[in-house]
């Protein structure tokens, strides 16, 4: 058995000037870069391939076996791409890792740059984060004067280039076709696939987009091995990997801890709920993944488990709200927040998300009209599966499944405003300390 | 099925709006005009990439930190240096909410008002600094100091309520902090971000994120609070990870791929599963799978 909590990537965000290569490598930093220059580059990939190592990004899909989509006879450049977007609500763990150890990630992307044969790689990071751009762009300078990128890298032949970039403000900028597009230098919309990035990716060649945890975790696997990495997590989830817990919890923040590892678990870490407050409903992996009660409180916190209750393990963000909470206050939020960001390229998106603003609004009012709830599940099912990009799916996950479980609150929206029933007061950080003293 | 919403027009038109300054159509002089210097870095940020275009953001972002918005000059002088017409650099533009079109005000101040942190206390901070200066959103109060703006979920929700001024992060307000924060801002003494640097401007935070560093990267903690909570406990437990073995054992088993897009949960994975599919198209099949 391992630990409750494996600290890999978090471990050395304790140190003293965490984000400089000196601290850096007094913790081993660099060291899987030294060995994977000696690492022929189709070992490399299946090292990580036989890792199980899934992407942390959302979806789950196997990152060594994206690597190898990767058709090495194609002669136009190679080109991996890290989504550093980090925009989905409730999703916190790239930036953190970036503020604080941006060379973990700068080691990743050497090493998997490596392996699928690319001499430039971009980390496309949002935009809304200075002090992160600062710290990104500081570790590639440092990783340059130290030869770890440039011509020759440790005298092994291959070269890299690194590119910070920063995003200008877009949720949709994450996905990744949408993430090509805006790299190009145009709208972020979201690109028909095929031809798949793998083949025809940045610049219409074969590039890799892996999301900023999924690349950090490569230079722990390359020093651990596969039988390391997979002595953490469960069967088919494997590893370590952060949970961010957030909301109405005493000690919200980063959690990392092998795959598998339970709601009921991590609020237990977590100090639990805060005073007096119990746990009304939360989202396991960011708000497009559908929400959960108290009744989910065990399911193993890997893609299997979440999957198997008919949610998703997402990005792990767990937003967890109390009874204090409305429900349709929430949900509101979250598809107002669809509906903003929604890119307009297909009309199922672009006019459901604002025709669900509607209704909810007037839910959240307690203006409802008979036929909304029916109404609202009509919507989400033109919605799900017939948009162009999962944005759009995202967007229904949290009324269908709020729905589901609070079905009640909704039929209470006909007659009385989510504020009567739920005082917004109640529900902040400082409404306690405000009664307390 | 039509949306008659002004926020969300379906296929909003990249040119109007962007090609003057005024309502009455009238430019407003630019200030500072851009000059050779600044020529040379935005071409120096086109240098950067494999194809030119891809430094457009960028750009825009250099062009924020000398004007204080996107002005047209600024998208003539982008659209000059990379071959693309002036429409083409403002539908780019148009699309992106860190680009501002209106003069903005020396600071930025964003408030999350996305679900958790609203709930934990944004909505009230935002009405509380709405109040306060006088103001809504997208507006600048009347000294010309703060720019106010609700903005969308932050990355930092273990954090919440946050609010970020000119893009670095102020953590854990309560309302009352936040007001302070701003008067102190208006009031030009020095400010600290709580996990960032101090406060210089927003025009300056648009430069470093167009790619200059500013020698601020030194400032603020590396991790506090909420990033260290697991951390912490593993410490005073004694957990870890288990110790790097002495070499990766690579066995070679390999997955099917059958059971990778069992395994892989989304639509979003879905759709990256398919990918395997075209290499072996453009190979001429090549893949034997
Ligand atoms: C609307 C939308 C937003 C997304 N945002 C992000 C993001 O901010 N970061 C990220 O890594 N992946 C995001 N994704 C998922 C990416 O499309 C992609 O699956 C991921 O970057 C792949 O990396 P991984 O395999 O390492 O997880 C988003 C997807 C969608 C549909
Ligand atoms: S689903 Fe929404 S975000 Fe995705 S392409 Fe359609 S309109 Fe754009
Ligand atoms: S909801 Fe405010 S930072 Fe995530």
């Amino acid at each position: 058995m391992t630990d409750t909590l494996t600290p890999v990537l978090t471990d050395n965000w304790d140190e003293d000037r965490a984000w400089t290569l000196a601290a850096y490598e007094r913790r081993g930093g660099y060291e899987a870069l030294k060995q994977a220059v000696r690492i022929d580059p189709d070992d490399l990939i299946a090292l990580v391939k036989d890792s199980g190592l899934r992407g942390r990004g959302g979806a789950g899909f196997p990152t060594g076996m994206k690597w190898s989509f990767i058709p090495q006879d194609n002669p136009q450049p190679k080109y991996l791409v890290v989504n550093a977007d980090e925009s989905e609500p409730g999703t916190c763990k790239d930036i953190p890792l970036m503020m604080a150890s941006p060379h973990t990630l700068v080691e990743g992307v050497i090493i998997a740059s490596r392996a699928i044969r690319a001499e430039k790689a971009f980390i496309y990071v949002r935009g809304e984060v200075l002090h992160v751009v600062r710290r990104l762009r500081a570790a590639v300078r440092e990783a340059y004067d130290a030869g770890y990128l440039g011509e020759d890298i440790l005298g092994s032949g291959t070269r890299l280039d690194i590119v910070v970039h920063a995003g200008a403000g877009a949720y949709i900028c994450g996905e990744e076709t949408a993430l090509l597009d805006s790299l190009e230098g145009r709208r972020g919309q979201p690109r028909l696939r095929p031809p798949f990035p793998a083949v025809a990716g940045l610049y219409a060649s074969p590039t890799v987009i892996n999301n900023v945890e999924s690349i950090a975790s490569v230079p722990a696997i390359v020093r651990g091995g596969v039988e390391w990495f997979g002595s953490m997590g469960s069967e088919k989830s494997k590893g370590f990997t952060i949970y961010s817990l957030s909301g109405h919890v005493r000690r919200p923040g980063q959690y990392e801890a092998p795959l598998g590892i339970t709601l009921r678990e991590l609020l237990d870490l977590g100090g639990g709920m805060r005073e007096g407050s119990e746990l009304k409903f939360w989202t396991p992996g960011g708000s497009s993944t559908p929400i959960l009660t108290a009744e989910h409180l065990d399911v193993p916190l890997d893609y299997e488990g979440v999957s198997a209750v008919g949610s998703m393990l997402g990005t792990k963000a767990l937003q967890v709200f109390d009874q204090t909470t409305s429900v349709i206050r929430a949900v509101l939020r979250w598809t107002e927040f669809y509906k903003h960001e929604s890119c307009g390229k297909c009309t199922p998106c672009r006019e459901g998300t604002w025709w669900m603003v509607q209704i909810l609004r007037r839910l959240d009012k307690g203006e409802g009209q008979p036929g909304d709830i029916e109404l609202l599940q009509d919507l989400c099912s033109n919605i799900l599966g017939r948009s162009f990009c999962a944005l759009g799916d995202g967007a229904t996950s949290p009324i269908t499944s709020a729905i589901e479980y609070f079905r009640e609150e909704f039929e209470a929206a006909m007659t009385t405003p989510s504020w009567e029933l739920f005082p917004p007061a109640a529900s902040t950080l400082f409404a306690k300390e405000g009664v307390a003293s | 099925m039509t949306t008659n919403d002004p926020g969300q027009s379906p296929l909003p038109d990249p040119v109007e709006g962007m090609v003057t300054d005024t309502p009455t159509g009238e430019e407003t002089p630019f200030d500072p005009a851009i000059g050779p210097e600044t020529v040379a870095e935005l071409r120096s940020l086109a240098d950067r990439y494999p194809e030119a275009r891809s430094a457009l953001l960028p750009m825009l972002h250099l062009v924020q930190s000398v004007q204080g918005r996107v002005t047209s000059e600024g998208i003539a002088t982008c659209a000059e240096i990379l071959g693309l017409s002036d429409a083409e650099v403002s539908a780019v533009a148009t699309f992106y909410t860190m680009y501002k079109r209106k003069p903005m005000g020396t600071h930025h101040v964003g408030v999350c008002t996305n679900t958790l942190c609203a709930i934990m206390g944004g909505d009230e901070i935002f009405d509380r600094l709405c109040g306060h200066l006088d103001i809504g959103s997208d507006e600048t109060s009347e000294d010309g100091q703060i720019t106010l703006e609700r903005v969308e979920c932050n990355a930092a929700c273990d954090f919440a309520p946050v609010m970020m001024v000119n893009w670095e992060f102020f953590d854990q307000q309560t309302p009352e902090s936040a007001i302070e924060v701003v008067d102190r801002l208006r009031a030009g003494e020095p400010v600290q971000a709580t996990r960032g640097a101090r406060i210089t401007s927003w025009r300056e935070a648009e430069r470093v994120l167009a790619g200059f560093e500013d020698g601020l990267v030194d400032e603020g903690p590396a991790a506090v609070g909420p990033s260290l909570a697991g951390l912490a406990i593993a410490r005073e437990r004694g957990w870890t990870a288990p110790s790097y073995e002495t070499q990766a054992g690579t066995g070679r088993a390999g997955e099917s791929k059958a059971q990778a897009e069992a395994e892989a949960d989304t639509r979003r994975a879905e759709s990256e599963t398919v990918a395997e599919e075209s290499p072996a198209d453009t190979k001429g099949g090549k893949g034997d799978d």
